[in-house]
């Protein structure tokens, strides 16, 4: 570049140098060419030239102006050199002067800023004169903040100043607006209009106040007391009108709510707030507002808690379970959702509201089964006693049609409310979900309290029929044959269904926990009770039949009766009732365990004439000539037979039972025979009537040979105990006995 | 069987009468009568039981009035006894009768004596039964009659018992008296009688009905006991096989009542000494010693030991059975023996009496 830039060859360039510059043309060029450079450089000189002159012809004016321009300047310089001459001389005047105006001034000045001051003194004494009238304008404006700020203004100053007697009236006039103030706010927090924010405010001014806040705390909260009492109340005033659920949200939406918010704005006033202030007693402070603070709380969640439990106390009775439910749920969950105090969980309390609603609903239920229950024992008892069921032949089915009935009832009826207490456990229910309540609810509530408890009271009912005192005259024997059939198929079947059932659906598992009632205990039972009230029928049957022979025998003058020629009515009678107690019998127990050596009907009955007659002959024969033998016989015949229980045990069917009862009936007869006195011809009826019995008793027992001794004996004490003891050919018994 | 610590004394007769003898302390004496319908062969049997060396001595005497229904001795005069009798006239008529007979002093071992008659009562002005006759338990010279349907009281100083007054039972369908006692306790005023199922006690001074309890067994009533040491308890039994006791202030309800007889219960006896002992005779051929401990007048004690000292305190006894024999026929009548408390005797329909100790384990149980 440089090279190039010093280029001295370069004809416009500003280091060009013309003798190198015609060399190199030399030496380069032709002459032609040199010419023809010759005349081209000629040119160019001649143009640049007239470009000179026309550059210099141009410009000429300019510069005669110029140079016009240059004189005038020298001449405007000098006149302004006289001018500034004047105008500094001017200055120092001016100078002067102000000086001398200052020093005029000085004192006036100082006069003037000692007024001003005086000014703002004035004008705050004038403030606070005006600040009783102020506050009160501001109290009727209840511009409350206002206030507090205007009066914590004057407050330092009248702190300070408050001895001087001219401040004196101020002071007490401000401290009484102060305490009207005060008090005014203070009547925020009782005003059941106030907002939670009101009463911060006003809490907060009076702390502003400098109000003891101990004092205050205590106050707010026995302000805050009331109204929440208030709100408990017109919950407990609507808590009958309104169905539960409207109650759990009223109470959540109410009073739950407004607990909150007494809280939360406690925590802000006092709590968090004097921990800024003064750090000292803070610590002191703010225990013991915790502490007030939880004592509160727990009060009123105490207040509350007794509320809902009454509540729901009150509930129980109409009960929709699933309301209950969807009620208990809204409530848990509101409780659980907020830690309304520290120390206390008031979700246990919950789930002791939640757990005792479970229980009383249990016992609800289980009240409902048992008066259920009770109705249906009474219907069944209605219709056992509407008399065409005992007579013929439809009761057969009817007996049968009844028992399956009150199973079925009873079982749908406990299905039925197992189903509705499921509602309780529901995965979605929240409290559901707490070990705590599901123990307690499912196995002692519900399995343990209802379904165990109601089968305890079944058998209780059942056996309340035969129990000794409370036994009513008037039960008529088929419902304890019902009643017992009842327990045992219960014991069967439904027992163990009902309780597998109820612990599929509360999820219990009945193995591992000892302490729940087991199965086979409550079989056991109920096995007891039907045995026991077999038992009982058998006994009432019998005593029935007893009754009728004994009135029969005891009322006859057996003296003085004629020779026999019927079978009296009574053994017919007799007959009857036991025929149709097997009737009814064979109804509901099956003909298992048949009398021992049953051969066919017809020949039987020959066979047990043969034997009767035989035993009476042998007997008859030592009775008449002498006594010694015949008691000798029946001795002999007693230490080979075995002992006959006469009120004992009988199994589930028919043939014992009717033994039982035949047993019972034939023993009386014999007891009665032994208290009375005889003819020939007394003797004769009872040999008759026994005959009779024999006849057609035998069929319905399991051993005959029970029957016939029976029989035997009751003949023999009624030979005992005649006066002539002379007894009838057994051909005529035979006789009189066939015509009936 | 638990009969081991029993004697037999086997009649040759039937029997169903059966009395202590109330007014021997010393000895254990037992009265049997017998039944028969052969006047002639009627018996009366003083059974007089050795405890120490388990043996029997008896002397029988005829009593050919009549079958023996029912034996009561005095209590004060132990040589005096009264039966009722059923005296057979001729092959279709007999009649109940009752007197009042006197044991002969010195016993004759020889000859089989009738006893002296010492107070005939007739009672064919106040109906044809007589179900019993019972000494006054205080005054000798007063005893009761019932009949079937009435109460006589008898003046029996002389010979000719007078009636000094008469008890009608009234009630619809001719009620009838199945029994009476008198009432130990109540300066021994009040006379009770068995009718139906129901209980009716009489002022014996005036005649009027004192107090009474309906419907105490569902079926026959047929005996009652009065407990010496407690003085409104009164057990009963009947056809229902119940024995229970009453406090006869509180009627709606025993305090007592079990069932542990297979048939109808037919005599009750406290225990005179300790009352929680009751004994029982059924026709189901059992004799049954059960304790009513919880109503006994001991029971009480042994409460307020409980409290004090526990280690003094006896066991007491629950209620139920604790003893039994049996027998081979109805029993009728069971009796302590007021001698000795742990001896009592029980007659079946057979003629079989069976004297018997109570087991010496339960004695025990009781005395320490």
């Amino acid at each position: 570049m440089t090279d190039k830039k010093s280029n001295p060859l370069d004809i416009n360039g500003p280091s060009f140098n013309p003798d190198m510059y015609l060399e190199k043309l030399f030496k380069e060029c032709t002459l032609k060419q040199i010419m023809d450079h010759e005349n081209e450089i000629v040119k160019d000189t001649q143009t640049l030239h007239s470009d000179m002159q026309t550059l210099v012809y141009e410009n000429y004016n300019k510069f005669i102006s110029a140079t016009d321009t240059i004189k005038k300047m020298k001449n405007d310089f000098k006149k302004m050199e006289t001018e500034m001459d004047l105008l500094a001389s001017n200055m120092a005047s001016i100078t002067s002067f102000s000086e001398q105006i200052n020093s005029t001034l000085h004192d006036t000045r100082e006069k003037i800023s000692k007024l001003s001051e005086v000014h703002t003194l004035l004008q705050r004494l004038q403030f606070l004169f005006k600040l009783p009238a102020t506050l009160k304008s501001r109290m009727e404006e209840k511009n409350y903040i206002q206030a507090t700020q205007d009066y914590l203004h004057a407050q330092r100053v009248l702190q300070q100043y408050g001895d001087l007697p001219s401040f004196q009236g101020i002071t007490s006039d401000c401290e009484s607006i102060l305490g009207e103030l005060k008090a005014e706010l203070r009547k925020q927090f009782s005003n059941p209009n106030a907002s939670a924010k009101e009463l911060t405010e006003s809490v907060d001014l009076l702390l502003q106040l400098d109000e003891p806040p101990k004092e205050l705390c205590l106050e707010f909260l026995s302000c805050a007391e009331k109204r929440l009492s208030d709100q408990l109340v017109m919950l407990k005033d609507q808590s009958e009108q309104r169905d539960i659920i409207e109650f759990v949200d009223l109470g959540c939406s109410g009073f739950l709510s407004d607990l909150c918010l007494v809280i939360a704005s406690f925590h802000d006033m006092f709590i968090n707030r004097v921990n800024a202030e003064s750090l000292e007693n803070s610590e002191i402070f703010e225990n013991f507002a915790a502490v007030e603070l939880d004592s509160f709380v727990k009060l009123n969640m105490e207040n509350y808690f007794d509320l809902v439990q009454s509540k729901v106390d009150s509930e129980q009775d109409v009960g929709d379970t699933s309301i209950l439910v969807q009620a208990l749920d809204r409530f848990y969950r509101r409780i659980e959702g907020n830690t309304l105090c520290k120390d206390v969980n008031f979700a246990n309390t919950a789930t002791e509201i939640v757990i005792n609603a479970g229980r009383k609903q249990c016992k609800a239920h289980l009240q409902i089964l048992k008066m259920h229950f009770a109705d249906m024992l009474t219907k069944v008892r209605q219709t056992l006693t509407t008399p065409k069921l005992i007579s013929q032949d439809d009761s057969s089915k009817n007996l049968n049609e009844l028992l399956s009935s009150l199973i079925m009832t009873v079982v749908e009826k406990i299905k039925g409310v197992l189903q509705d207490l499921v509602v309780f456990i529901q995965p979605e229910i929240h409290f559901a979900q707490k070990l705590q309540f599901k123990d307690s609810f499912c196995v002692d509530n519900v399995r343990e309290g209802l379904i165990v408890c109601f089968m305890h009271h079944f058998t209780a009912t059942a056996r309340s029929f035969c129990s000794a005192g409370a036994a009513d005259p008037k039960v008529p024997p088929t419902l304890l044959l019902l009643l017992s059939k009842l327990c045992l198929d219960f014991q069967n079947g439904s027992v163990h269904f009902l309780l597998s059932q109820t612990d599929e659906l509360f999820h219990i598992n009945s193995k591992q926990n000892s302490a729940l009632t087991t199965e086979s205990e409550i079989k056991s039972t109920m096995q007891e009770s039907a045995q026991e009230l077999l038992n009982y029928f058998v006994r009432i049957q019998g005593l029935n039949c007893s009754q009728m022979l004994r009135k029969s025998v005891e009322t006859r003058d057996w003296l003085h009766t004629i020779e026999p020629r019927t079978v009296r009515a009574v053994m017919k009678r007799v007959v009857e009732d036991i025929s149709a107690i097997d009737a009814t019998v064979a109804l509901l127990y099956e003909d298992q365990g048949t009398a021992t050596e049953h051969s066919s009907d017809s020949s039987r009955k020959t066979h047990s004439i043969s034997v009767s007659r035989h035993q009476y002959r042998s007997n008859w024969s030592s009775y008449t000539p002498n006594h010694l033998d015949s008691t000798l016989v029946s001795n002999m015949h007693k230490l080979f037979s075995e002992r006959i229980e006469i009120f004992s045990a009988v199994e589930f069917n028919k043939v014992s039972i009717l033994t039982g009862i035949i047993k019972i009936s034939l023993k009386t007869f014999m007891e009665c025979v032994r208290l009375k006195t005889f003819s020939k011809y007394g003797l004769q009826q009872i040999q008759v009537d026994t005959h009779y019995l024999q006849l057609y008793l035998w069929r319905f027992v399991a051993d005959e040979n029970l029957v016939h001794f029976l029989l035997d004996e009751i003949l023999g004490s009624a030979v005992h105990r005649c006066l002539e003891p002379v007894l009838m050919e057994p051909s005529v018994v035979d006789i009189i006995c066939e015509r009936g | 069987m638990d009969n081991d610590n029993s004697v037999i004394y086997g009649l040759e007769f039937q029997a169903r009468a059966l009395a202590p003898q109330l007014a021997e302390t010393e000895k254990i004496k037992f009265i049997i009568g017998t039944q028969s319908l052969k006047q002639a062969n009627n018996q009366i049997h003083l059974v007089e039981f050795n405890e120490e060396i388990s043996t029997i001595k008896t002397s029988v005497f005829h009593h050919s009035d009549g079958e023996i229904w029912k034996i009561t001795t005095s209590p004060i005069d132990s040589l005096k006894l009264s039966t009722c009798y059923n005296s057979v006239i001729n092959e279709s008529s007999c009649i109940m009768k009752t007197a009042i007979l006197k044991l002969p002093e010195s016993e004759n071992p020889n000859t089989i004596e009738e006893l002296e008659v010492a107070t005939k009562l007739d009672t064919s002005l106040f109906g044809n039964d007589v179900k019993i006759t019972d000494f006054h338990p205080t005054e000798s010279n007063k005893a009761v009659s019932v009949t079937e349907n009435q109460i006589v009281l008898w003046d029996i100083s002389g010979s000719e018992g007078k009636s000094i007054l008469n008890i009608q039972l009234e009630g619809k369908h001719n009620p009838k008296f199945t029994t009476g006692k008198w009432n130990p306790h109540q300066n021994c005023n009040q006379f009770t009688t068995a009718t139906e199922t129901h209980l009716k006690t009489y002022d014996i001074r005036s005649g009027d009905l004192a107090w009474n309890i309906d419907g105490v067994h569902s079926q026959l009533l047929r005996d009652m006991d009065y407990n010496m040491n407690k003085q409104y308890y009164i057990a009963t039994c009947g056809d229902d096989g119940f024995v229970r006791i009453w406090d006869f202030r509180q009627t709606n309800q025993p305090v007592f009542s079990r069932t542990d007889h297979s048939h109808w219960v037919w005599c009750v006896r406290f225990n005179h000494f300790h009352d929680q002992l009751l004994l029982t005779a059924s026709s189901d051929a059992r004799v049954l010693i059960s304790s009513a401990a919880s109503v006994s007048s001991e029971n009480n004690e042994s409460c307020i030991t409980d409290e004090t000292d526990g280690l003094e305190t006896k066991q007491m006894l629950s209620d139920g059975p604790l003893q039994w024999c049996e027998h081979e026929d109805s029993v009728y009548c069971a009796e302590w023996s007021p001698a000795e408390p742990w001896v009592f005797a029980s007659l079946s329909y057979d003629g079989r009496l069976l004297i018997s100790r109570v087991k010496k384990s339960l004695k025990y149980q009781i005395m320490l």
